[in-house]
């Protein structure tokens, strides 16, 4: 499958990175590469086969619904590198 | 420099009678990191002061005769991936470089349950993703056997701090044989344990089916001590197994009888480095001179085992790394800046008139994730997280992702079918010994062509050790590696062993 510049300008998109005009270039040539070799699976027959998520299938783990303690907010916040205290700090979403 | 030869099995026996204090032990590794690390650069961080001052908590508790720990006393490194409470863990990336984790991993509470004395953090790929450790955005690690070669990756930083002599032992993680693949072409031990036989929380991940945290030792018995440390079913980690873990440095000396040894047919193909061959043979032979019988064995689908796991990984890393968005944690871009580009981009299209170009252009709060994010990682975890998005985009999911994990059972099937007729499987861990650093920048397809060995083991969720074996005309080490059916840890440690103790490989050092 051949994949084209405009199709690598929407996965970055997708993918909330921004690539200057040089890594669209070498990302578009790469991604064509990498994905022509993975293309090989193509060739293996896997009808009535399961897809297998995980390597170790493990039955539903379940667990009782108590209140316990967790990470306090201030340490939550701590990470971040905006914020007042309370919540997190991000450009205004809405209003422009 | 003899206390530098001894395994972390050695130490323990002299901690334990008095014979060397924690103090003087942590002070040697300190001494040797000290002396030669700036050469190799295997740490991000050394802890020293932290360190020693553990080291001397331990040596009074032991002398009062207090409870102590398993490995008390004992230097061990931790690959940069795995949380500390309050300390760094960078993961070698920009967008955490500052990122203090605000809990500690499992493994570390229970290392430190254990009494061990962490004296620093080592240098890796970023977020794990490499073969190489070039990929770390703060330093090149050189392998301690030749200078100009690659220690191997992700967990170059590990495999290297204990091939040099600067701490008995060391954590890593393998997704795609990181711990194995460094341990083979650094001349050490490293173990990939059973997906979920040690916990993953608080191991910051890369891909979630893939992730295993595993141990690195100048031993079998050394891999063994650290392995049964770290091993459990841990409720904080819902992949981890609720199986008993058995106490593997007190079996590990045990031989195997009517050992069956696999040899996969697919393993010696074109590409395969002729000394690298001869060594598997010669080990092969080793292991029939101990009583093992050989059976040649065929893994069908192991050819498709690269591109099964480059569509997986990175799909999986993709929607992992959608974390670090520069609000939760670490890095974020410079806002200001950010928003006059916007300004100025708005400008120049309303000026030409261009709608549709206005249309399209991001919101202030998608410029600000895709600037952070452009900053913040860099190339080869970009080609990732573009190579999983693609996989993962409508229209593609189903030939890409939903293909590869059905190719997942296929190559999962093999095993099963394999494991029928032996109970562990000896091969080649790379075709090659250490290449040049620098030698595959610019070709990533190249760099991922060297996992083919070692990523069947992640996709089959088995357990998989890479142990010395040889070395090249040049010097370089050779690894052997062995495979064991899920949750088969003791019979691939007791394997391993056998191997080492009919062999003088893992005595051999680097000389630096």
């Amino acid at each position: 499958m051949s994949i084209s510049r405009t199709d690598i300008e929407k996965v970055a998109l997708l993918g909330r990175l921004r690539l200057t005009e040089a890594e669209l270039d070498t990302m578009t040539d790469q991604l064509a590469q990498i994905v022509g070799y993975v293309d090989q699976l193509a060739e293996v027959n896997t009808g009535g086969v399961e897809p297998m998520a995980h390597a170790i299938e493990l039955a539903n783990v379940f667990k009782d619904d108590e209140v316990a303690p967790s990470l306090p907010r201030e340490e939550a916040l701590a990470t971040a590198p905006h914020h007042d205290g309370r919540g997190y700090l991000v450009p205004a979403v809405l209003g422009d | 420099m003899s206390l530098l030869q001894q395994t972390a099995s050695e130490h323990l026996r002299k901690l334990e009678s008095g014979e060397v204090t924690s103090v003087e032990l942590t002070e040697s590794f300190l001494r040797r990191i000290a002396d030669v690390d700036e050469r190799v650069g295997a740490f991000l961080r050394v802890e020293a002061d932290a360190a020693l001052k553990r080291a001397v908590e331990i040596d009074a508790r032991r002398a009062k005769g207090q409870p102590i720990g398993r490995l008390a006393g004992l230097p061990v490194a931790v690959k940069d991936n795995l949380c500390e409470r309050g300390h760094l863990t960078t993961c070698a990336s920009r967008i955490l470089a500052n990122f203090r984790a605000p809990y500690d991993a499992t493994v570390i509470a229970r290392l430190r349950a254990a009494d061990a004395v962490l004296i620093g953090r080592t240098n890796m790929d970023e977020f794990a993703m490499g073969g190489s450790t070039e990929n770390s955005a703060f330093q090149a690690t050189h392998n301690p056997w030749d200078l100009e070669r690659t220690p191997g990756g992700s967990s170059g930083g590990s495999a290297a701090a204990v091939a040099a002599g600067m701490t008995p032992l060391a954590l890593g993680s393998d997704t795609g044989g990181s711990i194995r693949q460094p341990a083979g072409l650094c001349g050490v031990v490293g173990m990939k344990p059973t997906y979920g036989r040690v916990s993953r929380f608080g191991l910051v991940a890369f891909a979630s089916s893939l992730d295993q945290v595993g141990p690195f030792g100048q031993s079998v018995e050394d891999v063994a001590l650290l392995l049964e440390t770290i091993a459990g079913h841990d409720p904080q980690d819902s992949t981890s197994l609720d199986a008993p873990v058995p106490r593997y440095s007190q079996t590990v000396n045990q031989p195997l009888k009517d050992l069956r040894i696999g040899w996969v047919r697919e393993h010696f193909g074109p590409g395969l480095d002729s000394e690298v061959e001869a060594a598997v043979r010669a080990a092969l032979d080793v292991y029939k001179s101990l009583g093992a019988t050989l059976h040649e064995i065929s893994l069908p689908h192991s050819k498709y085992a690269v591109a099964t796991y480059y569509v997986i990984a990175p799909s999986e890393a993709s929607s992992n790394l959608a974390r670090y968005d520069g609000v939760h944690y670490g890095y974020r871009t410079d806002e200001t800046q950010m928003l006059a580009e916007l300004e100025a981009e708005r400008k120049q299209l309303a000026g030409a008139g261009d709608r549709a170009g206005l249309e399209m252009l991001d919101s202030a709060l998608v410029r600000m994730y895709r600037r952070t994010r452009a900053e913040g990682f860099g190339p080869e975890v970009k080609r990732r997280i573009m190579l999983g998005t693609y996989a993962l985009s409508a229209g593609y999911y189903d030939a890409y992702y939903l293909k590869a994990l059905k190719v997942r059972r296929l190559i999962r099937q093999d095993f099963d079918r394999a494991f029928e007729k032996v109970d562990l499987i000896a091969g080649p861990i790379t075709a090659a010994p250490a290449f040049k650093l620098g030698e595959m920048a610019g070709d990533p397809l190249a760099m991922y062509l060297v996992d083919l060995y070692t990523v069947s083991a992640n996709l089959a969720g088995i357990p998989a050790l890479c142990l010395p074996a040889g070395h090249s005309k040049t010097g370089l080490p050779i690894g052997l590696q062995l495979q064991a059916p899920p949750l088969q840890e003791e019979r691939l440690l007791r394997g391993a062993r056998m191997y080492e103790q009919a062999t003088n490989w893992h005595k051999q050092r680097a000389n630096l």
